[in-house]
Formats: structure tokens, sequence, C-alpha cells
């Protein structure tokens, strides 16, 4: 048992080495030193008070976005529809504020609604691509993919559309919502501690869900063998739905929060692909969810930190989405030669 | 609109369906042996980037072309690998290639950026090209365009009508099945994938040295044609007949979006580009509903004459993924991959002997 | 082709499935290999077709000719094909293309020469197949004639059919029969695998009996049935003291009821179960008891009749509820459908208990689950992930799993695979529950464990239910007989 642990946790630090020994290479490659780049990411994420504002801000979303997919992903489903998801709760949001525009209600409110409007938004998008896999055995992949493109087409018609700005309609968004429509932020600074707050309320809730609740339970169940705990007695098909519900939802969250307190007002990719990123993230920490926090943290870091490189080091900041994609990718090969290994032996 | 700009335009249609084409084709042979190439929308765009760095640096399209099937065969090797090998999650592994040959594409491209570079020309076939209607349409195209039409045609054949192809179904169908006719599962698998991928390499230099040439990064309008592309191989039934259909389809929407813009002036252009998407899931769902429990279920309580109807009605819309999609084989016989191979070759080099000692 | 094994021993794993088996089959005859399930049967022929290597030491000799098989194709190659009991060939394919494929030759087949070749195939046996319909529009029956014809075309001298005459028509079957005389006829060596006793006394010119991985004796025309079926179960065994049920209320009855799937129709199938009875589903694999135990269970919808539950009309309703009026289904295949690889002990007894409030509480699952462990004798510790349990262990857990009280228990071959000392435990807990009027419905191929445990029995044969056979009064000879498909007539009362 110890030996496995130790076992696993060598493999992973190998992965996690080869992975920067690769973006070397890369580098490397492209004249650039690596240490020069890799310091540079980590003073343009934690070398000041504002860039680690800057890094929470992202990491907001991603929380959001990975504490919903570890739902799914313990009722066995690969919601990759998680992207359209966010949108899609930033489209409701948006519609709520439009809502309330002129009315009279406090600001407070009208926020609360917002963000819960997202919920549902998100939620109801979510439980197409469940309708369509439960009731219409459509893989949950090609049907949140297709419901991914409408999603952004449908933002786009928005802007464009029906809730263009006065005037002429650009790429730049909708017109911008009052400040009083924004959630409080820290002086000063672009994080607001509600949102914060409400992303790690997210996880824990999710934490907790999935570890100590008799849903968390019988959804691992379902997940793990649908037609075991269809025989167990668990109403399969329903925690299939819920869990797209509950995945939905805090994706929904995500997509408000890009809306109430980073954005204030909707554009046209207002998820930022943290969906995907998300995707990336639950497979990283392997489901469980007391990683998510760390590695969403080191995961935004990353994001943030890689914007200084196109201005100190004429390198195009898409290193980070490089790094991150091959720390998985390694992280993968590496458990499965672990257990082919393991299967050898 | 005169005859004539229609003609072009739907010409232009053709070409622009091209590097589609060739995706379709490559996924269609990838997952028609059983895997499933998810890394298609990364792959894509980092065959544009690499293809057009290699043909600006060496002023010589054709190795651009090489250095994309290249890429895109490497890709796919991981995509092997990873899943016929080490077992692990086609969809996982997919999925964050995607995702990394995307950035990757984005972070090595940023030096060409907009660069001025070599572009593939048209080449209207002397005589062909003059054939009213026709001629137009399919002889005053660019190589690449030509190389499209050509493939549609060798894949339909090679999968439906040679005996190669007619394994390659069957490996996709039931390993198992294949494998007591003779067929190296695994083996085959990593060829059809490799292969595949080399034809989805092939789509990334078709955008960025002749359709849309040019290196972007990301406003190339690339990203996202991968999973099209994926959609439109489902749509096709993994036939690469009614693949090319789709693509020429997909086309045909994007180029109307653009024509009707002027007429349609509240629909963005982007909104008609994503049809197909809606399209793709109401596909899938006339295609899998039959197998459905629910369906079932309702079925065994109704009279048996409409039983037997729907029933009929339901297997008739049915089109099936290759059956072993995503599933692993294991065979049940010690032979590795390249022991089976170097067999293999041993054999025909006895029967070869055995011709020449005959002689 | 003179087909001759030598010394065959196969190994997996622990098991010992092929113990030194010699046996030799002269060219033109049709050679049976019968034995019960897990007998040994298929691996050896799977060895003989490629698709297993045997153990070092053991050698397969065609014509005077040692040879080695490698592969499936190496066996195809030097004239040896085999008809598998699920067909292997490619559903979604035409006849044609299935029947080319596999065929070496140049890139581009001349599908009219095929095609020719096909029909001329098809007419000698008398096969009316179309090169040109699709695999999965035909009959298991026609996919047989199919292979067969092209295992022929390939240049097959020695045919192997493994079980071939399960899930196909009495009238496809005697085709079947005329069509493998023939070839016998020809000069081909047919190996016939079966463990109908009806179809290999009619057809065999020799039997081989294979039991427990041995080849126990060989026997030829005129066959005496009883020595045969002593021979597949060894010695003929004087039954324990049995315990006659109690009688009590009736806790099932299925009134007419009809069900279907895509191999089988089962028609008017009637049956009342009294609690604390026990009812034996004797019959081959996919006979129809399987589909009639799902059908008891709720998991499959009869097309026709009604299903009674202690007095409830529950015709369609789903698993859960009848789940929730006291019936339990455990599955055969343990970890694919009854338990959950990755799950621990304490996790599953926890699952089949009712939620108590949102949270779990782990002390109490843990003291649950050491108090199960410990009233079922399972080897395990609570933390232990399920698949990590031996069969017998996990068999108690699914045991432990069960709601009580319950009204009816419906098992699929609840002791396949386990070592005697589990067996008995498990019967010994499963007839505990009766005496708390339990009733039970179970699914074996063992035919003793049938008689033994069964107060009364069940047969089935290709779709045909049988009246219920008192397991006092019937022998394990008589049953094999009648799951074999013989003496349906004499049972006076059977219909169809």
């Amino acid at each position: 048992m110890i030996r496995d642990r130790l076992g696993n946790l060598l493999y992973q630090l190998a992965a996690l080495l080869l992975s920067f020994g690769v973006v070397s290479l890369i580098l490397i490659s492209v004249d650039a030193s690596p240490w020069e780049a890799f310091r540079n990411m980590f003073a343009g994420s934690f070398g000041s008070l504002r860039k680690f504002a800057e890094v929470l801000v992202a990491f907001v979303p991603l929380l959001l976005v990975t504490a919903g997919l570890l739902v799914t992903f313990s009722a066995g489903l690969w919601n990759i529809g998680v992207e359209g998801q966010v949108v899609l709760g930033a489209i409701a949001t948006t519609w709520v504020y439009r809502f309330f525009l002129d009315s009279n209600l406090p600001p407070a409110l009208i926020i609360a609604l917002a963000i819960l409007g997202g919920m549902i938004g998100g939620a109801l998008w979510g439980s197409l691509a469940g309708l369509l896999k439960v009731f219409g055995g459509v893989n949950e992949i090609f049907g949140g993919l297709g419901l991914n493109f409408v999603a952004t087409a449908l933002t786009i018609y928005l802007i464009f559309g029906p809730w263009k700005r006065p005037g002429v309609a650009s790429m730049s968004g909708t017109v911008p919502f009052p400040d009083e429509f924004s959630l409080p932020l820290v002086e000063n600074l672009r994080i607001s501690p509600w949102a914060l707050g409400i992303a790690l309320v997210g996880i824990v809730i999710v934490y907790f869900l999935l570890q100590g609740t008799y849903f968390g339970l019988r959804l691992k169940a379902v997940g793990k063998n649908f037609r075991a705990a269809y025989l167990l007695g668990i109403p399969t098909w329903q925690y299939s739905m819920y869990s797209f519900l509950i995945c939905g939802a805090l994706a929904g969250a995500a997509g408000a929060m890009q809306v109430a307190a980073v954005y204030h007002r909707l554009i046209p990719s207002i998820s930022s692909g943290y969906g995907y990123l998300g995707l990336l993230v639950a497979m990283l920490i392997n489901y469980q969810a007391l990683w998510a926090v760390p590695v969403a943290l080191f995961f935004a870091a990353l994001n943030i930190g890689s914007i200084q490189l196109p201005i100190l080091m004429k390198l195009d900041s898409s290193l980070s989405g490089v790094l991150q994609g091959v720390l998985v990718l390694f992280v993968l090969l590496a458990s499965g030669m672990q257990q082919k290994f393991a299967r050898r032996s | 609109m005169t005859q004539e700009t229609l003609l072009i335009g739907l010409a232009g249609v053709l070409a622009s369906a091209a590097p589609v084409v060739f995706a379709v084709i490559g996924e269609t042979l990838s997952e028609r042996a059983g895997v499933l190439n998810l890394s298609m929308n990364g792959t894509i765009l980092l065959a544009a980037m690499g293809g057009f760095a290699v043909a600006y640096t060496t002023d010589n399209i054709l190795l651009g072309f090489l250095a994309g099937m290249l890429i895109g065969a490497l890709v796919a090797l991981v995509v092997a690998f990873a899943s016929i090998t080490l077992k692990q999650s086609q969809v996982a592994v997919g999925f964050v290639l995607a995702l990394t040959c995307r950035d990757l594409s984005y972070f090595l491209g940023s030096p060409y950026m907009g660069v001025p570079g070599p572009r593939l020309q048209v080449v209207p076939i002397p005589l062909l090209s003059d054939i009213p209607v026709l001629g137009t349409l399919f002889f005053r195209q660019d190589f690449i365009t030509y190389l499209s039409f050509l493939f549609i045609f060798l894949a339909w054949a090679w999968i439906f009508r040679t005996r190669s192809g007619l394994m390659l179904q069957g490996i996709g169908e039931k390993p198992a099945a294949a494998y007591i006719r003779g067929a190296n599962v695994t083996l085959m698998r990593y060829v059809y994938t490799v292969i595949g991928g080399a034809l989805i390499g092939l789509t990334g230099p078709a955008y960025s040295l002749a359709i849309r040439a040019g290196w972007m990064g990301t406003i190339s309008g690339l990203d996202g044609i991968g999973w099209i592309a994926l959609a439109i191989t489902i749509f096709g039934g993994w036939n690469p007949l009614r693949g090319a259909f789709g693509a020429y389809l997909f086309a045909f929407l994007q180029w109307l979006g653009l024509v009707l813009q002027p007429v349609l002036t509240q629909v963005p252009s982007q909104v008609l580009q994503v049809a197909p998407f809606p399209l793709m899931i109401l596909t899938l769902l006339l295609v899998n509903i039959g197998n459905a429990e629910w369906v079932e279920r309702t079925l065994a309580a109704m009279p048996e004459s409409t039983r037997k109807f729907f029933a009929k009605l339901l297997r008739a819309m049915r089109a099936s993924p290759p059956a072993a999609l995503g599933v692993p084989f294991i065979s049940r016989s010690r032979k590795r991959v390249l022991g089976g191979l170097y067999r293999r070759i041993c054999a025909r080099g006895r029967k070869l002997r055995a011709v020449f000692v005959k002689y | 082709m003179n087909v001759e094994l030598k010394n065959i021993h196969k190994h997996f794993g622990n098991v010992h499935a092929n113990k030194g088996i010699n046996l030799s089959i002269p060219s033109g005859s049709i050679q049976g290999i019968l034995g019960e399930n897990g007998a040994g049967k298929s691996t050896l022929m799977k060895i003989l077709s490629g698709f297993i290597q045997a153990d070092p030491g053991g050698e397969i000799i065609l014509d005077g000719k040692p040879v080695v098989i490698h592969s499936p194709a190496d066996a195809i190659h030097v004239g040896i094909g085999m008809l598998h009991q699920d067909p292997l060939d490619f559903p979604p394919m035409r006849a044609l293309d299935n029947f080319l494929l596999g065929q070496s030759g140049g890139l581009f087949p001349n599908r009219n020469a095929v095609a020719r070749d096909f029909r001329r195939l098809a007419e000698q046996f008398d096969f009316s197949l179309d090169p040109d319909s699709y695999v999965d529009s035909l009959t298991v029956g026609e996919r047989q004639q199919l292979e067969i014809i092209r295992l022929l075309w390939l240049g097959a001298r020695v045919l192997i059919l493994d079980e071939p005459t399960t899930g196909i028509s009495a009238s496809q079957k005697s085709k079947l029969f005329v069509t493998l005389k023939k070839l016998a006829g020809q000069g081909m060596t047919v190996i016939f695998v079966s463990h109908k006793l009806e179809d290999v006394e009619h057809l065999c010119d020799k039997v081989a009996v294979l039991r427990a991985g041995e080849l126990v004796g060989e026997a030829k025309p005129p066959y005496t049935t009883s020595k045969l079926v002593e021979m597949m179960f060894g010695k003929v065994i004087t039954l324990g003291a049995r315990q006659p049920a109690q009688g009590g209320n009736a806790v099932l009855s299925l009134e007419n009821v009809s069900l279907e799937d895509v191999r089988l129709k089962i028609r008017n199938a009637d049956l009342e179960v009294r609690a604390g009875e026990v009812i034996g589903l004797a019959g081959m694999e996919g006979s129809g008891q399987g589909l009639f135990i799902r059908a008891c269970a709720g998991l499959v919808r009869p097309v026709g009749g009604r299903i009674i539950l202690n007095g409830r009309d529950m015709t369609g309703k789903s698993y859960h509820a009848f789940k929730r009026a006291g019936v339990n289904f455990l599955p055969a295949a343990r970890l694919e459908e009854g338990l959950i690889p990755g799950l621990s002990l304490t996790d599953h007894f926890i699952l089949a208990e009712e939620p108590d409030g949102l949270f779990i509480d782990r002390a109490i699952g843990q003291r649950l689950a050491e108090e199960r462990i410990k009233s079922f004798n399972i080897r395990g510790a609570p933390h232990t992930p399920v698949e990590s349990l031996s069969g017998g262990n996990q068999q108690r857990a699914e045991l432990a799993l069960l709601q009580d009280p319950l009204s009816l228990v419906l098992l699929e071959h609840p002791t396949r695979g386990l070592d005697i000392e589990s067996v008995i435990y498990i019967w010994g807990k499963l007839k505990e529950r009766c005496r708390s009027s339990t009733a039970i419905i179970f699914i074996s191929s063992d035919l003793e464990e049938i008689l033994q445990y069964s107060d009364r029995v069940l047969v089935f044969f290709s779709g045909k239910v049988s009246r219920p056979l008192d397991a006092g009064k019937t022998s394990v000879d008589q049953l094999g007989q009648l799951i074999g498909g013989k003496n349906w007539a004499d049972m006076g009362e059977a219909y169809d």
C-alpha cells in the first residue's frame, strides 16, 4: 500500500520533471532561456499584490468549473460541454441584469438574482447535454461540443443582434453595466472577495458532497458501474442528470462571475477557455477534490504569469497552455506506464 | 447574381472544403480502425503553423505540406501509443493533445505572425477547364483541391473496394473476428491511426499555404475546425463519400452565410456557421435513440404489429459507429506486434523462395 | 485429414483447464466432444484452432505430420477451421464481404468471381444465402451456414463446430446435420462440440467425453444415454437429505407470460412460486432461462401476460418497483453487474441501506460492515475494495447485501466457479432465508446443484419451458436428457 503510494509519487514526479524538461527544450529551440522564462512567469504571477490579485481573478472561474467537473467525472461523464455551460451562465446573468436595469430594487439583490440566474442558465444548458445522453443515447462529448458552439454563436448573436450597443455593434461586447451592478472589489485591485468566497464555498461543498454524503457515494457507484448501481437500487439515470445539473450550475456561476465581477458586460469570449482548462485540472488531480485548490491556483498563476512573456521576452503567452497540457499528458502517460509495468510483474 | 459569379462562388466552396475533407478522411480511417483521434483540433493548428513555417523558411511549398503531414502523424503516434499500448483513455489523451498542440502552435508560430509567405497557385487543367460549368467548378482549382477530390475517391475505394479496406472495416467492427481471419490488429491500428494523422496534418497547410494563406495565430480562424471535422466524421457515418458531402455542406452553409449577410443583416454570419452543430446533434439523436432502454420498454408494451414496425424503423435509422471504437483489443496469444510483423515477412520470404526454387 | 492430439495441457493461472488429453480422429468421421460447461471442451478446441496455445509438451499431428499453430490464421492455413459458438462475423457488413474478409490475395478482390464461388458452395449444400444481404438480418443458423462455406472455401479440411445447435431452429439443425454428414462423406473431418446428448448421439461416429479438464472416456454407437450421462457428470450421485419446502402462500405468479429478445421467444409461460420454495431453472446457456429470470425481476418487460407479486399486479413495473416489493436479483457477472469495482465493502453496505439523512456516518458504516463480514464469513476487511476479494467472498458479499426481509431472491449461477466450502456455505445461508419464508429462483448449469437444492425444477430448451418438475422425483439422467432436448414428449404435460 505504502509502496504503491511511493511508486505513484515517483511517477508523478518524473512526469513533472519531464514536462518542465520538454518545455525547456521548446524554449531553447526558439533561443529563449528557460530559466528566465520560468522566472518571469513566477514574477508575473506572484511578484506583486496586483499580479497575485489577477491570478485570483483567473482562479475563481477555474476553481468553480473544476468543482463542477469533479461531480460529472464522479458520475463517469465527460462533460466537455462545460465550456458552453459557462457561456450560458454569463448570458443568463447578463439577461437578469438587463431585465433589472431600470428597476428600483437594491443592487445587492439584483447581483444575487443575476448570479442565481447564471447558475440556473448553466444548469439548464447542462441538462440539455444530460437529456441527450440519458434519453437519446447521444455521447456527452459530442452533444457537449455541439452545444458549446451553439452557445458561442448565441453570445455573438446577442452582442451583434438584440443586445448590441447603441449605434454600432462590436466585438468589444455589450454596453457595460453601471458600477453598482458589480460585485464589490478590493480597492485598487480587480479581485472581488465575494467571488473568491463563492468559488471556495463551491469547492468545499463539492468536496463534502463527494466525500461524506450518500449522494456522493451513490454518484460514484453510478460512475464506476452503472449496471450494478441500478441493481443495487440506485436511480441511475436521475443521478446522471443531477450531476449535469450541478456541474452546469457551478459552471454557470463561473460565467456569472465573469460578468458580475470581471467584465461587467457580455463579451464574445466570455468563458476565456476556463471550461476546457478546468477539464485539464480535473484530469491532473485525478478527480480528487482535495487537490483542486492548489492545482487550479497553479494553473491560474501560469495563465497570468505568461502574460508578461510577450512584453519581457517577446514570447507568446500561450506557453502557459503548452506547459499545462504537456504536464497533464505526461501524467497520463506515466500512469499508463506504471499500470503496464504493474500488469507485467 | 450572375451565373458566372455563382459558379465561382461554388468553386470557392469546393476549394474551401478541401482542408476539412482531408481531416474527415483521416479521422474516418483512424476511427474505422477503432482509435478515436480527438486531438484533431490542435493537430490542424500545429500543422498549419508548422507547414507554413517550413515553407516560408525553405521557400518550398511541397516541404511545407510534408511537414504538416509529419506533424499530424507524430501527434497521432502519441495518441496510438497512449491508447493502444498504454491503454489510457483515448478521450483524455486526445483532448489534452488538442489543447496542447493548439497552444504550441500559437507559441511557436508567433515569429511567423502575418508574414507574407508562399501560396499555392490555381492551376487550371488544360482542356478540361474549358468545359462549361464543370470546368469552372472542378478544373480551375489549386493542386491541394484536386488532391482532395482524389482522396475522397481513394479513401472510399480503399475502405469499400479493397481487401485491406475490408479488413480495416473488420478490425473496427469486431477485432476478435478480424484476428481469427489473420489480422495483426494492434499493428493495423497503429498504421491507420498514423496514416489518418498524416491526413489530418495535411489539413493545416491546406489552410496556411492555400485557402487562408499565412499564419495569423489566434485570429487565423482555424480554432474549431477540428471539432467541426470531428462532427462531420460522425455525420458522415464513417464513410468518406458521406463525410465529404458533410464537408461540402458545411462549406456551402458558410458561403451562404456570407452571401446572405447583406440580406439578413440582423443574423450575424457566425450564427449561420454553427448550423451544422444542431444538425449534428439531431443526427446523432436519430441514430442512437433506438439503443435507449426506455424505448425498448415502451416497445414491449405495444401491440405486436406496432412493436415490429417501430423496431424496424429504429433499426433502419441506426448507423452505428465501428463497434470496437475506443475498445482495447487484447489478443490471447502471446505474439507481440513487431514479432507478428517479423513472422509475416519471413513467411513472405519463404513463399518467394519457394517460387524461385520452382523456376 | 487425420487429426491427432497428444498430451495437451493448458493452465490459466491456477486453473488446469486441459489435463493431458490424447485423442485421435480419423479422416472422414464426425467426432463428438461431450461435456458439461467448464469441462474443458472449448479450451481444447481453441488450442486446435490456434486461438490459444497449449502448454509446451503437447503435440498436434495432422496426417502424421506435427504442426505448430500460432494463430487462427495459421490454423486455416493448415486446413483447420472453427465455427465459434458466438458467430465471429461482422453483423453490419454484407454476407459476401464477410465471406471474402480474410482471404489472402491481391488488393482488389474479384467480387464477381467470389460471388460465383459463394453461390456454388451455397447451392452445393442447399443453403439459401443471398450474398448481398446484411449479416445482421440473418438468423444464427444462416450465419453458421455462411461461416461453414467460408471455411470450406478457404480450404478447411477439419471443421470444428462449438455448440452449433444453440439458438438455431429445428429445421436449420436438421439441415446442418445433413451438411455435416455430407462433408464427412467427402473425407472431411468434423469435430462436433456439444453438451446436447441428443445431437451427439444422432450425429457422431465417435464421442469423447470430457470432465473437469480430463478425457474420461470414448464411446461408439449404439450409445447408451445413461452411460454418457454418467461419464459427463461423474458417477450417478445419490442425493443427500433434501429439505422439502413448507407450503406457503403464493409469492410470485406468472400468468401466460410471453417474452422476447433478439434471439429467443418464450410463449405463454405459467408459474406459481410459494413462500419458502426453491425453484431451479435448468437448461443450456441461452435457452431462455436468463430472459425468464430477468422478467421475474422486472428487468425485462413481458410482451404479453401478467406478473403478480404478493397479490399485486406488477406487469411492466421497473426493477426498482420490484425491489421495493421485496425482490432482489443477483446476476452471474459479479464484477460487471453485481458489485462496483473501486468501492470498498463498507461502501457497498452503505449503498444497500436506505439513506439516513444527508451525511454518511462512517462509524455506523464500519460497524455494519464488520458485523456483516463476520456473519457472512467474508475474508476481507471493511476497507477492502471488492475487486480484490476472491470469487467466493464476492458472492458472500453479494448475499450480505440482500435486503431483509425479502419475499423473493433471484440468482444467476450463484455458485459458479466457487470452491466446495463456499458452495455449501452459500446454500446454507440461502436455505436460512427460505426458512424465514423467502422464495428462491436460481439458474445453474450444475444439474446436481439443481436437484439437490430445488423443490421444483423448470427446464428450458431453446425458448420452450417445461412444466415444473418435482426435484425429488427427477434424476440427473432425466434432467440431462431434457436440457439436451430429449424426451420432452414423454413428460406428457410439457408445453411449448
